[in-house]
């Protein structure tokens, strides 16, 4: 068990966030494990707007914020004047969205990725660009409604499947890669401890449910956060230097509806069809991951 | 020591910048301030520059050093007209959380048409961002120019351009005094930030302002880069003790004026080439002079009226121009002589754009123009 220090949290009660946000959950696991000696770095997004409004700040870690999509470069520059500096042991984090890291900020994460530059960049996907209204990102899954994937008679939702981040983050052969998701306080909590241990650039992608931008009940993140991995829709992995491994695997998947039956705001208008092309492309994954696993093998 | 050296302004550039001894430099190569960047990784590479982040873009350039001047560190990059653009948020963004983080600019045109040829378009695009802005006549100027744009910086925490004309100046080869660390070390103390990103010490940078605080952030900054101008002249006339060179005051500097009843008024390396063709022309025993612009932001408005005082007639020359009104600098000076009484007839001369040339026969003619007074955006 993690024993939540109750009133003594780095990320501080008093922050604006909505009740059961997946996204301050992850924070405040994630410098639970990271400690006293981090500066964060974050993109614009929620997290930013619910944490600093001046003169407030719930952090008590040094905190910047810049831009929408230099997450990644800024603190490429406050990685590198630290150890100029001789500050050989603060450790630097970027918290972004996935607008941020799989969209706009996509680029300047790539070039902090391939200089392997001493940072564990963290993303908090929830599947859209919440900050502004739900909006699709490259994260959105296939078939969700948002503002801008709108459900009408020629088009349905989403069109496309969500990006594969993480290969192409892990394809940038950096020390550690890895996704986790926030039902799982303890591996995000061990991801991000294992991550800090090594040198060079880190990537870990929490899964982090939005609760207005869902439509789910503020009680039901955590639940719809462990569901996501119990149907196989969102993979556990770790990636070192390449090497591939499921960290967490269902002993039986459940089927992809039950997923999509937590979300009506999101799926609602789904057709058996569509849920069936989803539930087979989730199949086809697993196999490809089993194969995959095949080539790891010791 | 002081080392004399023939070289390239750019290279010139990157040595100055070096003898500044950054904490970081990141840097993207464009024409026409690549050597900037291809010489800071020299001296990388030979151990002297402690160090250089060859980033990806120019949004992460000015990003990363962003992240290392909030870190505390002294941090330098450089670019030029379409990374100066792509910069854009950025650039706002350095001003706007007050970090004194110094570029320069090798100055060139902005697409479209693509042109890698001279004019001011890309920095003065980044007039109202907040940082300050010097423009400079001559490499040597430049050398000299940067250790004081990082003093400027540091003591106004205030960002500053420095602008050199892409190949007039980058790519000009020239002997030059190229001051070593120790020298500079005396003038520029080291960096000691009063708020930065410490674990010992948490504090939050770069928050979200509602309208409540936002317009006090920027009225702070106006207030302050007004303030910046006398910290500029005193850091002018400092460093001008210690080199024995000097540039004007720092904010303008006059040539042949004393006596002069009609001026150019313009910015950077064409000045040379007005002040030689002045020479020229006063043997004809016209009373011509020309006034620099070194220090364009903070714009000296109340040094360039009295600079005015008792011309007949001026004109501004600038390789510029806001589309749909009339020259940026021109609009400057305008507005200087609002209050000036008998204020001089002004004119505005547009040219020299992506490195079209500036003849004798063009400044011969735009001083037979502005006898005439008067003329609104006239161009070469």
């Amino acid at each position: 068990m993690i024993e939540m220090k109750n009133g003594d949290y780095l990320f501080a009660q008093g922050h604006t966030a909505c009740a059961g946000c997946g996204m301050a959950i992850t924070v405040r696991h994630v410098l639970e494990a990271a400690g006293e000696d981090t500066i964060v770095v974050n993109a614009t997004g929620c997290l930013e707007i619910v944490s600093s409004a001046y003169p407030k700040s719930a952090w008590e870690v040094p905190y910047i914020h810049c831009l929408f999509e230099n997450a990644a470069s800024v603190a490429t520059g406050v990685v590198h004047s630290l150890r100029a500096q001789g500050n050989d042991h603060t450790k630097v984090i970027v918290l972004g969205g996935d607008g941020s890291s799989y969209d706009i900020g996509f680029g300047a994460l790539s070039g902090m990725l391939e200089r392997n530059e001493d940072v564990l960049y963290i993303c908090y996907d929830n599947e859209a660009y919440m900050n502004t209204g739900n909006q699709r990102s490259g994260a959105t899954p296939f078939g969700a409604w948002t503002t801008t994937s709108p459900v009408g008679e020629a088009h349905k939702g989403k069109e496309q499947w969500k990006k594969p981040l993480i290969d192409i983050v892990a394809a940038h052969d950096i020390p550690y890669a890895a996704t986790s998701s926030i039902a799982y306080p303890m591996d995000v909590q061990a991801k991000v401890k294992k991550a800090l241990s090594k040198k060079g650039s880190k990537v870990l992608i929490v899964y982090a449910p939005c609760v207005p931008g869902w439509g789910i009940a503020s009680d039901k993140t955590i639940e719809v956060a462990r569901l996501v991995v119990e149907t196989g829709l969102w993979k556990m992995l770790e990636i070192e230097h390449g090497k591939r491994k499921v960290t967490m695997k269902p002993s039986q998947f459940k089927p992809v509806s039950e997923y999509i039956a937590t979300q009506r705001r999101r799926f609602k208008h789904l057709t058996p069809e569509m849920t069936e092309h989803i539930q087979k492309l989730v199949d086809k994954s697993w196999e490809k991951e089993e194969k995959l696993a095949e080539c790891f093998k010791e | 020591m002081v080392v004399k050296k023939t070289t390239e302004g750019s290279t010139a550039a990157a040595e100055a910048v070096c003898a500044c001894d950054p904490d970081v430099v990141a840097c993207y190569p464009i024409t026409p301030s690549s050597h900037v960047a291809e010489h800071l990784a020299d001296l990388y590479a030979e151990g002297k520059l402690r160090d250089y982040i060859p980033v990806e873009q120019e949004f992460s350039s000015l990003s990363a050093i962003i992240g290392a001047s909030a870190a505390g560190g002294r941090a330098f990059t450089a670019t030029s007209s379409q990374g100066l653009a792509l910069m854009h948020e950025p650039v706002f963004a350095a001003a706007g959380m007050r970090l004194p983080v110094v570029m320069v600019i090798g100055n060139r045109s902005l697409s479209a048409p693509l042109s890698i040829w001279n004019d001011w378009q890309d920095s003065i695009s980044a007039r109202d961002s907040g940082w300050i802005q010097l423009y400079c006549e001559q490499n040597q100027e430049v050398v000299d120019t940067v250790p004081q744009a990082f003093k400027i910086a540091e003591e106004t925490m205030i960002p500053v351009m420095v602008c050199m004309d892409g190949f007039f100046l980058t790519h000009a080869v020239e002997p030059l005094e190229i001051p070593e660390k120790n020298e500079v070390n005396q003038f520029l103390p080291k960096l000691e930030m009063k708020e930065k990103l410490d674990a010992s010490n948490p504090i939050s940078m770069g928050e979200y302002a509602l309208p409540t605080h936002y317009q006090d952030f920027r009225k702070d900054l106006f207030d302050d880069m007004m303030k910046s101008a006398d910290v500029i002249k005193r850091v002018a006339a400092e460093y001008a003790k210690i080199v024995g060179r000097e540039y004007g005051d720092g904010w303008l500097e006059q040539y042949k004026c004393e006596d002069a009843e009609h001026v150019l008024i313009s910015m950077g390396s064409v000045v040379g080439n007005i002040k030689e063709a002045i020479d020229k022309l006063r043997e004809k025993g016209e009373k011509y002079g020309v006034i620099r612009i070194k220090m364009y932001r903070p714009f000296p408005k109340e040094a360039m009226r009295k600079a005015l005082e008792g011309k007949k007639t001026a004109g501004v020359f600038e390789k510029a121009i806001d589309m749909g009104a009339a020259g940026p600098v021109y609009e400057d000076v305008a507005e200087s002589l609002l209050d000036a009484e008998n204020a001089p007839k002004l004119s505005s001369f547009i040219g020299g754009m992506a490195g079209r040339d500036i003849k004798f026969e063009d400044i011969e003619s735009m001083f037979a123009k502005i006898k005439d007074g008067n003329k609104h955006v006239e161009w070469l």
